[in-house]
């Protein structure tokens, strides 16, 4: 029904779709599945005119169409509801369901007309909402059924859905299942974008695995496991090495008890990101955290960090036998914990300065850097031309601004700075996230180093292979709990893909 | 303190309002749409000021008054473009267009009127004081009306509150937002002529002095809506109108005047007070003053 | 890119804007029948004739220095201060008070207490929209414009009121004690008469100038302004509060507008003289954007506008039709134009790929 021939997407210097082929059978299920990363979401904004291919073609019921905003999608029958609802919070279910197609003619909003229209579909397709109520007063579950409903108001014959069931309690994941296998009957066609595998396989007709911006396999769901699913998913091509030996762990340097994070924006009360996590990390040791990323490494991290409000942590975090609570980002890093954040750009790095004013960043305001209110230029200079040197930062001319560094030559020049604390603890969130293969194993072998000087190193990661080459114990995350811990060594990459996954083993 | 609340009292109070209810309605279809408008005294200025030299110039306010919307339109386009075209700073546009009215009025009429800044006098038969007032307070119940009933008025709130699911529903956020800015220019600038041909009979350098900036004020005050925004002006018009009655009428029980200052200060510190959150929940539109990017 | 070639570049796109709102000022001069060649003559040349022209155009630099110089303070914590104008009637009325009311004071210690009155004055009044942005969020912009407002309309109080001398039909204040007086700078330089304004707070200016570059590049306080305004997230990162650095930014965005109280009151008029300020308070704004609010470029901005507004009297005087609001029109322009920076962004990328065409790195 719906066909991607040879699509390719760049956004600035990173290939989000690289020649990817999808084709969706009329009156089917289909998924689309891989990691976050892999590009689903791209390809499938392109199918509805959100953004548009460098090259390639859409084809729908066998025609070549040119899709170039949302506008023209939703007229070929194609509707999206997307991973972040595209709703407005202050106006009622009716307005934004029949928002940018509304009844009546140009002067008066029939909206009476439109409850009508609302109420006939949502009962023909099982779906009730009240027209009248506000979108913000609505749970998640509900918001998506508006979603939903927004699509089908446009007649909408291809329904694209980003990550349905993120948000969804098992219940609510079979109410909406029920509801998919309904408008199936009533001959929809349906691509759902998800790195479920239970999911994909209790609903989906067909599969289309990505990974890294390619389509890596098709196959159709009735003759394929979760197995082969979480092995087409997770695998590499290029197998990471690093030289390691066995870890030497010390005293405990943090533990966590019964730590809980509260989540940011939650529409229908409070989420909570972290869930009752409990665990340790010696000095001397990798502790890594597996999962796939929106499970609460984030807040996790951050909470650590002493980035969270207060407020919403519950729990106990212990460092060196202190307790952590009521000490803010600023005096958490003078008591050793380092932080190398996951989104460098957002949070470890200031673009717009140089390099030497990158260096500073969190050590600025004590001696050596500072001395009294003046900063010492000698000793900035100083400890960045000793990054530079140490953490191989090219090009090497502390002059630069930090935005005209590759993004191995930004992240190698945060951790550099991390690790000049020197750290007792380190937290280190996606380590080699946009990062060029050499900068990787380099990455990779000073992490080790810091463990080996004796440094707790808590190593979060979304890249399986990484966080299983690097740790020395690893726990895997899903949904804000703890899934379970395995030994690195001896684990297979099907068994942890389907702890983070949620799916079943074998 | 009988004798100031006369009938006089409510006639002034309504013909000093209605330039701020024009010029508040005006602002609500910008900001609604996204776009802060701070450039409201300007484009009030120079309606007025097209007002005053069009009306001179062919003897007919409804000549005056077209080319004043035309006026609005044009200053409204400037900042339109540079804002939502060429993303800048919505704020610094707005002060720069301020900055341009308060020169560029005396500048036309120092080359056409050889005035220092002024506009000559207009013949009273050629004075419009009655259609504005009524204009203004009729565009209320139909700015209500645009705004929430209408797919105009559903689409351009829905572009300023959420551009992205906008976006995704097939509107053109870009034009909503023109439609928005355009509109208020031509508001502010019926409200800027009357001003000119109708509460007075000529323009002179900078005389809306800060009006459009109370309009601001009345907008946030009345939480950007119709009914209330337009309870504001009135308010900050009552405000304007006690002070000049009030003028050695009142004593305070010392025997001496209240300094009219205190009084004209009422509007302002209000309006940072409701801004801070204190008298109820003030909540702009969520994408107020973000240009809309998109990664194509 | 290195550091050798960013200085001129970084002139270039100031100049490309002046560059073309002096073309769009020819045009509107064309369109009501001036010679622009002739007008703009007038305008800049001016301001270069000793003493006069140039005595006069630093004194009217001065305050456009010292508003430049806040706004771009601001601007680096990623503020927006457009209550300049209202700061610096604040403080310039707390200078005043100082010298009236502390004028029995001896000289030595009554102009540094009426310096500091401004410097407090402007400081608390920038503080309180600070304050309200960092605790409820509310936006900078509008209350600062409001406290503007509130600004004039508390200090004419006051003056009305209090500090009148009685039966004076203008409003202005009681004049300051004559110890508050600060030099002229023609009583210290020979050549220069002593009958233009042009006064030591010129001098402050400078030195403040100095002071600010110093603030902002070399001490840590200075480093988490700028850290705060170039990225929040990262800054808080990095252990840096920024709700307090919002509150001193405004802070001392308001201390350096008020310094024009200084200026005004202590060097000039030696009282309270209401509207005194020609706007000096926006045109900061446009002073802080032209010198991409760096402290040198804010001195040369500052210049500029001075030239440009002292040129405004001759335009008047000797044009057929050309006022001086031709000064507005272009300052107004150049606003725009360094404003909507992404209209040049293209032509601008292509110069500068040219340019560096030229020497081959490797």
């Amino acid at each position: 029904m719906i066909e991607l021939r040879n699509i390719t997407k760049r956004f600035g210097g990173v290939l989000a779709n690289d020649h990817i082929n999808i084709a969706v059978e009329p009156g089917t299920i289909h998924a689309i599945v891989g990691e976050n990363g892999a590009g689903k979401s791209t390809a499938m904004r392109i199918a509805y005119g959100f953004y548009t291919a460098d090259s390639g073609e859409i084809l729908v019921d066998g025609e070549v169409r040119g899709i170039r905003r949302p506008f023209d999608a939703i007229a070929l029958g194609i509707g999206m509801v997307h991973q972040h609802f595209m709703l407005v919070d202050t106006m009622t279910v009716a307005e934004n369901i029949v928002l940018g197609a509304e009844p009546g003619g140009s002067v008066r909003l029939e909206m009476d007309e439109a409850r009508a229209r609302v109420r006939a579909l949502s009962a023909e397709l099982g779906l009730s909402v009240d027209p009248d109520a506000f979108i913000e007063n609505l749970s998640v579950g509900q918001q998506q059924r508006v979603e939903l409903l927004k699509a089908l108001y446009r007649n909408a014959r291809l329904l694209i859905l980003d990550e349905p069931t993120a948000v969804l309690t098992p219940q609510e994941v079979e109410e909406f299942f029920a509801i998919l296998r309904k408008m199936r009957e009533l001959g929809k066609t349906i691509i759902i974008i998800t790195h479920k595998l239970a999911e994909v396989l209790s609903i989906s007709d067909a599969v289309t695995v990505m990974r890294d911006g390619k389509v890596v396999g098709r196959v159709k769901t009735n003759q394929t496991s979760a197995a082969e699913l979480a092995r087409l998913m997770v695998g590499r091509d290029v197998l990471l090495h690093v030289e390691k030996g066995p870890a030497m762990p010390g005293a405990v340097v943090l533990s966590a008890r019964n730590l809980s994070v509260g989540g940011k924006g939650a529409r229908s009360g409070a989420i909570s990101a972290v869930t009752n996590v409990s665990f340790d990390v010696r000095a001397g040791e990798i502790v890594g955290i597996a999962g796939v990323e929106g499970n609460g490494q984030r807040e996790l991290i951050e909470a650590i960090a002493g980035l969270v409000n207060p407020a919403l942590v519950s729990g106990e975090l212990v460092f060196e036998g202190r307790p952590l609570a009521g000490l803010d980002a600023r005096a958490r890093r003078e008591r050793g914990i380092a932080h190398i954040p996951e989104d460098r750009h957002r949070r470890g790095l200031l673009l717009e300065f140089s390099l030497e004013e990158n260096a500073i960043l969190g050590v600025h305001y004590r001696p050596p850097v500072a001395t009294g209110v003046m900063i010492n230029e000698r000793e900035v200079k100083r400890r960045t031309a000793d990054i530079i040197q140490r953490f191989d930062v090219r090009p090497p001319n502390p002059a630069l601004p930090a935005r005209a560094l590759s993004g191995g030559n930004q992240q190698k020049l945060v951790i550099g700075r991390e690790f000049e604390l020197p750290p007792k603890l380190l937290l280190v969130a996606q380590p080699t996230r946009g990062v060029d293969i050499g900068a990787i194993e380099f990455i990779h072998r000073k992490l080790v180093a810091l463990r080996d000087a004796g440094c707790a190193v808590l190593l979060v990661s979304a890249e399986l292979e990484e966080v299983m080459l690097l740790s020395d114990r690893l726990l895997v995350v899903h949904k804000g709990r703890i899934a379970g811990e395995v030994d690195p060594a001896t684990a297979n990459t099907t068994d942890i893909g389907c702890l983070m996954t949620g799916a079943q083993r074998g | 303190m009988a004798d100031l609340f006369t009938i006089s009292l409510v006639f002034s109070t309504i013909r000093l309002s209605t330039p701020l209810v024009l010029a508040a309605l005006g602002g609500m279809f910008s900001e609604r749409s996204g776009v802060i408008n701070i450039a409201l005294e300007g484009m009030m200025l120079a309606g007025a000021f097209t007002a005053a030299a069009m009306t001179y110039s062919t003897g007919s306010p409804s000549t005056g008054l077209a080319a004043a919307i035309g006026a609005g339109l044009l200053v409204a386009l400037i900042h339109a473009v540079a804002c939502i075209r060429y993303k800048a700073d919505q704020v610094v546009v707005g002060t720069a267009i301020n900055i341009l009215m308060l020169g560029l009025p005396g500048f036309l009429s120092g080359a056409f009127f050889l005035s220092s800044g002024s506009t000559p006098q207009i013949p009273i038969e050629q004075l419009i004081p009655r259609v504005p007032i009524v204009l203004a307070f009729a565009l209320v119940p139909i700015t209500w009306y645009v705004l929430n009933r209408t797919p105009f008025g559903l689409r351009l709130r829905a572009v300023g509150e959420n551009p992205e699911a906008a976006d995704a529903a097939g509107i053109n956020v870009a034009r909503m937002r023109y439609s928005g800015v355009l509109l208020s220019g031509a508001l502010a600038a019926i409200g800027g002529a009357y001003l000119s041909i109708g509460q007075s009979s000529l323009f002179t350098r900078n005389m809306t002095s800060g009006r459009g900036f109370i309009a601001l004020a009345a907008l946030i005050f009345g939480k950007w809506r119709p009914l209330q925004t337009m309870l504001a002006c009135v308010f900050f018009g009552l405000t304007e109108a006690v002070t000049i009655q009030m003028q050695g009428v009142v004593k305070l029980p010392s025997g001496e005047d209240i300094p009219v200052q205190f009084i004209q200060m009422v509007p302002y510190v209000l309006t940072i007070v409701v801004l801070a959150g204190f008298i109820g929940h003030s909540r702009p539109p969520r994408a107020l003053g973000h240009a809309y990017e998109k990664e194509r | 890119m290195t550091r050798e070639s960013s200085l001129p570049l970084a002139l270039l796109f100031p100049l490309v804007a002046v560059l073309a709102a002096f073309a769009v000022g020819s045009v509107f001069v064309l369109a009501i029948g001036d010679n622009p060649l002739e007008t703009y003559g007038l305008l800049l040349g001016s301001a270069l004739w000793w003493p006069d022209g140039i005595g006069y155009t630093l004194f009217l630099a001065t305050p456009l220095i010292f508003t430049g110089l806040a706004v771009s303070v601001a601007f680096r914590a990623g503020l927006l201060n457009i209550g300049a104008e209202g700061q610096l009637y604040v403080a310039a009325f707390a200078t005043a008070w100082t010298g009236i009311v502390l004028g029995g004071l001896p000289a030595v210690v009554l102009v540094p207490l009426c310096m500091v009155a401004a410097v407090l004055a402007g400081g608390i009044w920038g503080a309180i929209p600070g304050l309200l942005k960092a605790r409820f969020g509310s936006h900078e912009v509008i209350n600062t414009i409001m406290m503007n407002f509130i600004a004039v309309a508390l200090v004419s109080y006051f003056t009305q009121y209090h500090y009148r001398v009685p039966g004076d039909p203008i409003l202005q204040s009681a004049p300051i004690s004559e110890s508050a007086y600060i030099p002229r700078l023609g009583t210290m330089i020979p050549g220069l008469p002593a009958r233009i304004p042009l006064n030591v707070a010129f001098l402050l200016a400078l030195i403040a100038s100095v002071a600010v570059y110093v603030f902002l590049w070399r001490t840590k306080w200075g480093y988490e302004i700028r850290a705060t305004g170039s990225n929040p997230s990262a800054a808080e990162y990095g252990g840096i509060s920024v709700p307090r650095q919002i509150v001193l930014a405004m802070a001392i965005s308001g201390a350096l507008a008020g310094m024009v109280g200084i200026n005004e009151v202590l060097g000039y008029r030696h009282r309270y003289y209401d509207g005194f300020s020609d706007n000096y308070g926006f045109t900061g704004i446009a002073v802080a954007l032209l010198g991409r609010n760096h402290p040198a470029g804010v001195v040369l901005a500052a210049l500029l506008f001075a030239v440009l507004s002292r040129g405004g009297i001759p335009v008047d005087a000797f044009t057929r039709n050309v006022t001086k609001d031709i000064v507005q029109i272009l300052q107004a322009t150049i606003i725009l134009f360094i404003a909507a920076e992404a209209m040049f962004r293209g032509p601008l990328t292509r110069l500068r790929h040219r340019l560096q065409e030229g020497p081959r790195h490797g």
